[in-house]
C-alpha cells in the first residue's frame, strides 16, 4: 500500500498536474511574450480576445487545432509526423528532475489529505518518503546529466522535422540547428561541471541544499559559468540572437517551413517548453531554486512568508523576461560568427573555468 | 569552390522569392549554395512589370503624373518632382517660391520617410525586430503630413506641372515643426539600438564591400554610391528646384559595406530635417502655382531631368513631339541599376548575408520592374 501510493499514485498525480500547469504556462508564456515585445515596440499587443488579451492563448489554440495539416507530398511521411513529438517530448521530461520545493514540501497536505482515507502508520511511512512529499518528480542522482541527455534529443526533432519536409529551406534550418546545438551543448555541459565541481554532486535537490548550507548561490560563486550557461541556453532554445535554424527573413521558417496547423504549435510549444526549461535549470544550479534570497541571513526570515514554490516561479520569470527581453534588442547571429563564438571563444572559456575552478578548489579543500 | 571527390556533390540551387520575406516585394533571386556560401546568383524580375513607360505615351502630361507615383512607392513625391520639373523645364514655366519651397520641403520628408522604410525592413531581415516598429512610429507621422496636404498617404500624386494643387492646410506649419524638432532624438534612438550593437557590426562590416571605381562602374548612384567614398549628390552637382540656396552636407563612407551605406543614410535623414527646416523658414506667401495651360504641350524637343531621390540618381527622360501626350518617356531607376550589382556584392557570402545585401541597397520592386 505504502509503495503504491509513494511510488505511484503520489507522483502520478503530481505528473498530471505538472504537466496542466506547464501547458498553461506555455500558453500564457506566449501572451507574456507578445505583450512585453508589444511594449517594448511602443505598441499595445493582443488584447481583442477576452480582457487584455488574456483568452488570446486559448483562441490561438484553436485555431492551430482547426487548421488543415498540410503534408508535402513527397515528404517521409512517418518522420514528418513524428518529428514535433520527438521534439515536445524531451522539453517536458526535463521537468521531472527541476525540483520546485524542498523535499518536505507537501508533507503537511499529504498528511492532512491521506489521513481521511488511511491508517496513521501508512500515512507515517508515505509521508517519510521524500518520493512522495519532495516538490519535484523523482530526485535522480545524475539529474544533470538526465537534463543534458534528454534535451540532446529534443534536437533530432528538429532535424528530422526538417529533413523529412523534402524541402530546401527546411533542410538549410536544419543542418544550422544540427550544427549550432551540437557546438554549444560542449560549453553548456561544461559550464555547468563548474557548478557540480562546487556542489559535489549531480542531483538538483543536493546542489540547492548545498547552496542553502554555503549560503551562496552559485551564480556568485561560478560567474563565468553562469554567464556561459545562460548564452549557451539561448542558443540551445533557438531565441535570438541566436535562432538562425528558424530564421525567418532568411530561411522563410527554417526547418518549420513546412508544418502547418496542429504539428506547427507542437514545435512552438516545444520551444517555448525549452525556455521555461533552461530557465528552470538556471535557477536550480545557479540561482539557489526554491530558496529566498540570503536564504542564511536570519533577520530576512520574513522573506520565508512566500512559499518556496513561488519564489522559483518568480525566478523563472525573471529569466523569461530577460529571454524575451533580448528577443526585443538584438539582432541576429549569422551562421559562422555564432560558430566562432560556440567553438572559440566559449568553449576554451568553459575549459578555463573548469581548470581555474579545479584547482581553486583542490587547493581549498586540501587546505 | 566544390572539389571533385568521390561523393557526388551538387550545388544547391534555391530559390530566393518572389514570396519570400525579405525580398522587399517581388523579386526572385536564384541562389547557387556550396553549404551555405553563395557562389553564385542570378536575379530575375518583372513579376511587376505594368509597362508605366508605355501607358505614358498615350496620356497627357498631366495625367501621366500619378503613374510614377506607383513606381517607386515609397519615395512617390519625389518621384513626381522629377516628372514634374522635366517638363516645366520644356515649357519654361516659372514656378511660384512658395511652391518651391513646400515642394522641397515634401521631397526631404518623403526621403525621410523613405529612408525610414529602408531602416525598418534592413533591421527587420538582420533580426533586429524593434527597430522595425520605431521607424513607423515615425514615419506615420511624416504620413499624416502627406495626408493633410495631398490627400493620400502612399500614393500621393503631390505635385502638379507649374506648382501645386492646394496650398498647405491649418495648423501644418506647427506639425511639421514639432515632427523636425523631435526626428534627430528618434534618430539617435534607432543608433542605440544599432550603431555600436556588435551584433550589427559583425553583421554589416564588411559585408557587401564594393569600392569605388567599381560602384562607378557598374553605375550605382545614392548611398551605395556614396558609402564607397564619391560624393556624388545631385541636389549639390546640378542642383535642381532651388537646392542651391539651402545648406546641408553630403555624407560619404570609406570603406564602401553594408555598415557605411547604413551610416549614410541615418546623417542623410538628419540633414533631410534640417532641409526641411529651412524650407519650412524661407516660406514666403504668395501663389502656389504658375501659370500653365489647360492641356500642356511642350514645344518639341528633348530634356532629361535628374533628381536625388532616396535611393540615387532618379532620371526621366522626356521626348516631346509638340503633341498633348509625351512620345516617350524613359524613366531611370536608380535601383534597377544598383540591383545589377547585386551579383557582385553577394559573390561568396553568405545566406544571411544575401540578405543583408538586398536591404542595403534598399530596392524598390515597382520601380525596378515599373
Amino acid at each position: 500500500m505504502e509503495f503504491l501510493l509513494s511510488y505511484v499514485v503520489i507522483p502520478g498525480v503530481k505528473i498530471v498536474v505538472l504537466v496542466l500547469v506547464l501547458s498553461g504556462a506555455v500558453a500564457y508564456l506566449t501572451l507574456l511574450e507578445r505583450k512585453l515585445i508589444a511594449f517594448i515596440q511602443v505598441r499595445l499587443g493582443p488584447n481583442r480576445v477576452g480582457p487584455y488579451g488574456l483568452l488570446q492563448p486559448i483562441a490561438d489554440g484553436i485555431k492551430f487545432l482547426l487548421k488543415e495539416d498540410i503534408v508535402p507530398s513527397r515528404a517521409d511521411k512517418l518522420l514528418f509526423t513524428i518529428a514535433p513529438a520527438i521534439s515536445l517530448v524531451p522539453a517536458f521530461i526535463v521537468f521531472a528532475v527541476i525540483p520546485f520545493g524542498p523535499p518536505d514540501m507537501f508533507a503537511g497536505l499529504l498528511t492532512t489529505v491521506l489521513s481521511w482515507f488511511f491508517e496513521a502508520a501508512t500515512v507515517q511511512a508515505v509521508v517519510a518518503n521524500t518520493i512522495a512529499t519532495g516538490g519535484i518528480i523523482t530526485d535522480f542522482n545524475i539529474g544533470v546529466l538526465f537534463i543534458l541527455s534528454v534535451s540532446s534529443v529534443g534536437i533530432l526533432g528538429i532535424i528530422l522535422g526538417g529533413w523529412a519536409s523534402n524541402s530546401k529551406y527546411p533542410m538549410l534550418g536544419a543542418l544550422r540547428s544540427a550544427a549550432q546545438m551540437v557546438s554549444y551543448e560542449v560549453a553548456l555541459g561544461f559550464s555547468i561541471i563548474g557548478v557540480l565541481l562546487v556542489a559535489n554532486s549531480l542531483s538538483l535537490v543536493e546542489i540547492v541544499q548545498r547552496q542553502q548550507s554555503s549560503g551562496v548561490w552559485y551564480f556568485a560563486a561560478q560567474p563565468v559559468a553562469f554567464l556561459l550557461f545562460f548564452i549557451c541556453g539561448l542558443a540551445e532554445t533557438n531565441r535570438l540572437p541566436f535562432d538562425l535554424p528558424e530564421a525567418e527573413t532568411e530561411l522563410v521558417g527554417g526547418f518549420h517551413t513546412e508544418y502547418s496547423g496542429f504539428r506547427f504549435s507542437l514545435f512552438f510549444i516545444a520551444e517555448y517548453a525549452n525556455m521555461i526549461a533552461v530557465s528552470a535549470v538556471a535557477v536550480t544550479l545557479f540561482w539557489g531554486g526554491w530558496l529566498r534570497p540570503f536564504p542564511s541571513v536570519q533577520w530576512l526570515w520574513f522573506l520565508d512568508i512566500v512559499p518556496p514554490v513561488l519564489w522559483f516561479v518568480l525566478k523563472v520569470f525573471v529569466f523569461l523576461y530577460v529571454f524575451i527581453w533580448i528577443r526585443g534588442t538584438l539582432p541576429r547571429f549569422r551562421f559562422d560568427q555564432l560558430m566562432q563564438y560556440g567553438w572559440k571563444v566559449f568553449l576554451p572559456v568553459a575549459l578555463g573555468n573548469v581548470i581555474v575552478t579545479a584547482v581553486l578548489l583542490l587547493l581549498v579543500r586540501t587546505g | 569552390m566544390i572539389e571533385e571527390t568521390v561523393l557526388d556533390i551538387r550545388e544547391l540551387e534555391i530559390n530566393m522569392g518572389p514570396q519570400h520575406p525579405s525580398t522587399h516585394g517581388v523579386l526572385r533571386v536564384k541562389l547557387y549554395l556550396d553549404g551555405e556560401r553563395v557562389t553564385d546568383c542570378e536575379c530575375i524580375i518583372g513579376y511587376l512589370h505594368r509597362g508605366v513607360e508605355k501607358i505614358s505615351e498615350n496620356r497627357s502630361y498631366i495625367k501621366c503624373v500619378p503613374y510614377y507615383d506607383r513606381t517607386d512607392y515609397v519615395a512617390a513625391v519625389s518621384n513626381a518632382l522629377g516628372y514634374v520639373l522635366g517638363v516645366e523645364a520644356l515649357m519654361e514655366i516659372e514656378v511660384p517660391e512658395r511652391a518651391r519651397c513646400i515642394r522641397i520641403m515634401m521631397t526631404e520628408l518623403n526621403r525621410i520617410a523613405s529612408h525610414l522604410l529602408w531602416l525598418a525592413t534592413h533591421a527587420l531581415d538582420i533580426g533586429a525586430m524593434t527597430v522595425f516598429l520605431y521607424c513607423f512610429r515615425e514615419r506615420e507621422e511624416i504620413l499624416k503630413l502627406f495626408e493633410a496636404l495631398f490627400g493620400a498617404r502612399l500614393t500621393t500624386h503631390a505635385f502638379r506641372i507649374g506648382g501645386l494643387w492646394k496650398d498647405l492646410p491649418a495648423g501644418f506649419d506647427e506639425t511639421c515643426r514639432d515632427f523636425i524638432d523631435q526626428f534627430p532624438d528618434r534618430v539617435d534612438e534607432y543608433e542605440q539600438l544599432l550603431t555600436k550593437n556588435r551584433i550589427w557590426l559583425e553583421r554589416t562590416k564588411g559585408v557587401g564591400v564594393i569600392s569605388a571605381e567599381e560602384a562607378i562602374d557598374y553605375g550605382l548612384s545614392g548611398p551605395p554610391l556614396r558609402g564607397s567614398g564619391v560624393a556624388y549628390d545631385l541636389r549639390k552637382l546640378r542642383p535642381y528646384a532651388g537646392y542651391e540656396d539651402y545648406e546641408f552636407e553630403v555624407p560619404v563612407g570609406q570603406n564602401g559595406d553594408t555598415y557605411d551605406r547604413y551610416l549614410i543614410r541615418l546623417e542623410e535623414m538628419r540633414q533631410s530635417g534640417q532641409i526641411a527646416r529651412q524650407a519650412l523658414d524661407r516660406m514666403p506667401d504668395g501663389p502656389i502655382r504658375g501659370k500653365v495651360p489647360k492641356i500642356p504641350k511642350p514645344p518639341v524637343g528633348e530634356y532629361y531631368s535628374g533628381i536625388e531621390g532616396p535611393r540615387g540618381e532618379l532620371g526621366y527622360y522626356i521626348v516631346s513631339d509638340g503633341s498633348a501626350q509625351p512620345f516617350r518617356v524613359r524613366i531611370r531607376p536608380p535601383t534597377f541599376i544598383s540591383l545589377q550589382a547585386l551579383k557582385r556584392l553577394v559573390q561568396n557570402h553568405l545566406v544571411a548575408d544575401v540578405v543583408a545585401i538586398i536591404g542595403t541597397l534598399d530596392i524598390v520592386l515597382g520601380e525596378i520592374d515599373r
